[in-house]
């Protein structure tokens, strides 16, 4: 019996944007473009003043590692444990769910406050996912 | 709402609790619903409001055959039971209905009839969370704790200590499922579920539920048992995913549940004789201590790990043993409610002597949602 597959985002046409920069290689944010608030999820609106006066924009990729676990038990499917499910401060301000690449995957290796760039997962020709590894220099 | 001016008149937990696999979940509704109006001496016609969460109210309706002039079906996770509550005062004082009935159950263990709760692929969490890892609560609900215990100065062992003394609380509570004494050697030595979270710091998984029956003030002195009263209730949502919290170090919903729930009752802290806050996790009664004032979130872990909490604690918190050792079917706030409305009627099996207020204070999701209900059993 084939493993079952790891969980695939299905984009919506507000989010396909993402999705298609992802697999491009650029991280994709939005910005309001009446009060400068940078915000995610993407959604067609400002999550601060409702302005529908919005732009997506090419982001940094830096940031830092704001909190994580690395689980254990049960594994999702997909994933072998240890692994470390992290959340990551961009640079431009808002937050995001990642995974930590290029990092052993040990409380002692992912370190809160580090800095992190980010890389993208090529899953198969339709899906890449934004992961982060560890900033260089 | 005002103060007092509505009464919970019966309150029972199923049957049984723990592992029911002859029961369904809708019949774990029924059984608690019944007990509870049996408790409250009343007949299943007397009920003309309904509330509950996961399962819908028309099938609660249905089911045990009652004819709703009032109905909510809000589900926003564990604490639902505390917006029911909410609701429900303020529907009695409204005049839309004189006799609520508020039920939870569910076979979490057995997972006889249990309805599906699955993420789609286009949601918002099955887009930017799923495809990273997480799967169920254990993998979620801690995120945050790094960050707190980072920005707050917690330690390991003071989050440990917080499944030590649930336990000693189990310990007096026959109902409790797990009663063996542990310490915070064996909390950090256990199973690693997902770090800093071992597995005597989650929840139990269990079958069972509860209910309650909500009517009028004025009405309520004339019911078998000693009426427990709404005092303030409050209530709030931030987001379903927990990546998107406003800040790890604090509960936004929590925020504002909590404070709301005070100010509307009318009390400050020090007036708080019993305290329940919705344990799934470990670190939750410390996220709840802090965002509902009771101090500085940098106090809270030593105030645990001090022993203000545990029996002969000048706070008793959790006193049925919590989500760690009491039980946890899924959505855990009726049981506590059920813990708040024993202690303010005196019968708890670790009763708190001369409690005249109690605070009961409930999560949904991951930080998702958040209820607060005050009882006292003085008018």
């Amino acid at each position: 019996m084939a493993e079952p597959a790891r969980a695939r985002p299905k984009p919506t046409p507000e989010t396909q944007h993402y999705w298609d920069g992802a697999k491009t290689g650029e991280l994709r944010l939005q910005r309001c473009d009446d009060c400068s608030h940078v915000y995610f999820p993407p959604r067609p609106f400002c999550s601060k003043c409702a302005s529908r006066n919005v732009s997506v924009f090419k982001a940094s990729g830096k940031g830092f590692l704001y909190s994580y676990v690395i689980n254990h038990r049960p594994a999702a499917p997909g994933f072998t444990p240890p692994y470390a499910i992290a959340v990551v401060e961009l640079d431009e301000g808002p937050r995001l769910m990642s995974n930590i690449i290029d990092c052993e995957q040990t409380p002692e290796a992912l370190e809160l406050d580090m800095k992190l760039e980010v890389a993208f997962q090529k899953v198969d020709d339709t899906l890449t996912l934004p992961v982060f590894r560890p900033a260089k220099g | 709402m005002r103060r007092n001016a509505v009464a919970v008149v019966g309150a029972a937990e199923t049957t049984e609790l723990g592992v029911i696999p002859h029961m369904s979940q809708i019949q774990l509704h029924a059984d608690a619903a019944l007990n509870a109006i049996k408790d409250a001496g009343l007949k299943l016609s007397d009920i003309d409001g309904i509330a509950t969460a996961v399962e819908t109210p028309q099938q609660l309706a249905h089911y045990l055959g009652i004819t709703p002039t009032w109905v909510d079906g809000t589900s926003v996770g564990g604490c639902s039971f505390m917006l029911h509550v909410r609701h429900a005062a303020a529907a009695i004082e409204a005049g839309l209905c004189k006799t609520v009935l508020i039920t939870h159950a569910e076979s979490g263990k057995s997972m006889i009839g249990k309805l599906p709760r699955s993420i789609p692929a286009d949601s918002l969490q099955g887009q930017f969370e799923a495809p990273y890892g997480v799967y169920g609560p254990p993998s979620m609900f801690p995120i945050p704790v790094l960050r707190y215990m980072k920005t707050h100065g917690i330690t390991h062992e003071q989050i440990a200590s917080v499944a030590v003394f649930q336990r000693e609380w189990a310990a007096k509570n026959p109902r409790a499922m797990m009663k063996a004494p542990i310490t915070v050697e064996d909390v950090l030595n256990s199973k690693m579920i997902a770090y800093p979270f071992r597995i005597l710091q989650c929840c139990l998984v269990t079958d069972g539920g509860g209910a309650l029956i909500l009517t009028s003030a004025d009405r309520a002195k004339d019911f078998p048992n000693k009426p427990v009263y709404i005092l303030g209730t409050g209530e709030s949502v931030e987001t379903p995913m927990v990546s998107q919290m406003e800040t790890f170090d604090s509960s936004r919903a929590f925020r504002v549940a909590g404070p709301t729930a005070f100010q509307e009752a009318g009390i400050t802290h020090k007036d708080v004789d019993h305290l329940m806050i919705y344990d799934a996790f470990a670190h939750l009664p410390l996220y709840g201590l802090g965002d509902l004032g009771f101090m500085p979130h940098e106090e809270t872990g030593k105030f645990i790990a001090d022993g203000n909490t545990r029996p002969g604690g000048k706070l008793p918190m959790n006193t049925n043993g919590g989500g760690l050792s009491y039980m946890h079917s899924g959505m855990y706030g009726m049981y506590a409610l059920q813990e708040s409305v024993r202690q303010m009627r005196g019968i708890a099996p670790a009763q708190v002597k001369d409690a005249k207020i109690s605070v009961c204070h409930g999560v949904g999701g991951m930080f998702a949602a958040s209820g607060t209900v005050i009882f006292t059993n003085e008018k």
